[in-house]
């Protein structure tokens, strides 16, 4: 799996969690794929159904076993 | 231009809706409002809250305590002070993002080309309380080519209307010359609830922000009327009146006028609502 950008947000809390992910994925091209680490609890939680939400694909969760998660995540078409 | 931390937090809920992108619009943006009054207050406050990086403020007044009432970006400390000192104080204690822009002078044929031009605002909010400046701003938008938003308010209702060149009616296709003297009492004769203005101050700053994203529905094409006591908003839809003097197929109008006409409140004559 080639991963094109990551992103470690696991320092930030909601809503801001996802907010640095939204805007990492803007400076995506549409099919590029970008990891993210984030703590379980509320971020695992709202980070990917935002991120369906707005049209991209979270297509890999991994539990880093230290509290926090990385996900897989393809950046999808622009509106 | 990347956003810091600090603006992604700051901006998280705008984040949310329009995206970095949009947000960079905002920050890029320039909107001049033109009165620090009753509509000017709460339109500067919410555009310097969402991260409008330029905005420009004029009025030539001082902040008087009667104004307090609804002026809700001067404080009881600021009484005596010039207004736009006053706004830029408040303004940049809420949102040091923002480059404020201050103009101490009332807006006549001379000075508004002038000042829409020393930053080249993208929207122009018209937050004046008098009919001589209304004609003005509507005739430098229409000349000049600016979008801007008319409102007035008055008692317990307002109205506010958007302009944008080639698109829909100018305010003078609707109004299409001042009222006689005395026919309209100003707002120190008839009073105006201080809420009413932050309805559609906050209107006008709505327009001003969509505008600068280039999201949704602009108020082109139509007036919004707000009435406070039946709690009832009109949508009437207006169109392009072919007849008008500044926009219409034969226009009359060719350069701005200096209307004169006793204005509302000021003790110095030079008033915003």
């Amino acid at each position: 799996m080639n991963i094109d950008n990551t992103i470690d947000i696991t320092d930030v809390v909601c809503p801001v969690t996802y907010v640095k992910v939204k805007v990492e994925l803007e400076d995506m091209e549409p099919g590029q794929v970008l990891s993210v680490r984030l703590n379980s609890g509320d971020a695992l939680q709202n980070v990917p159904r935002s991120l369906k939400n707005d049209g991209h694909r979270v297509f890999d969760v991994t539990d880093n076993e230290d509290g926090t998660y990385t996900i897989l995540v393809e950046r999808g078409q622009d509106d | 231009m990347k956003l810091t931390n600090e603006q992604l937090e700051r901006y998280s809920r705008n984040i949310i809706l329009f995206g970095g992108k949009g947000q960079k619009k905002l920050l890029a943006g320039k909107v001049l409002v033109i009165g620090a009054g009753g509509l000017g207050a709460p339109a500067a406050l919410y555009l310097a809250a969402a991260g409008v990086g330029t905005i420009g403020i004029v009025d030539y007044d001082v902040v008087d305590l009667s104004n307090l009432q609804r002026q809700i970006i001067h404080s009881t400390a600021s009484v005596g002070q010039r207004k736009v000192d006053s706004a830029s104080h408040t303004l940049e204690g809420l949102n040091p993002d923002v480059h404020v822009v201050t103009y101490n002078e009332w807006v006549n044929s001379q000075t508004l080309p002038q000042i829409i031009d020393d930053q080249h605002y993208d929207f122009i909010i018209d937050a004046t309380d008098n009919f001589p400046a209304k004609f003005l701003i509507n005739d430098a938008c229409v000349l000049g080519g600016h979008p801007f938003s008319h409102a007035g308010i008055i008692r317990f209702g307002g109205q506010t209307l958007t302009y944008v060149p080639g698109k829909g009616p100018c305010y003078r296709c609707i109004f299409d010359t001042m009222p006689p003297a005395g026919a309209v009492p100003s707002c120190k004769e008839a009073g105006i609830l201080g809420a009413v203005g932050g309805v559609i101050g906050c209107i006008q700053a709505t327009e001003a922000i969509k505008y600068l994203l280039g999201q949704g529905e602009l108020l082109t094409g139509a007036l919004l009327t707000y009435d406070a006591l039946t709690m009832r908003f009109r949508k009437i839809p207006v169109g392009h009146n072919p007849h008008c003097a500044i926009c219409g197929d034969d226009p009359s109008i060719h350069e701005l006028i200096d209307y004169k006409q006793p204005v509302c409140e000021s003790k110095v004559g030079k008033g915003s609502l």
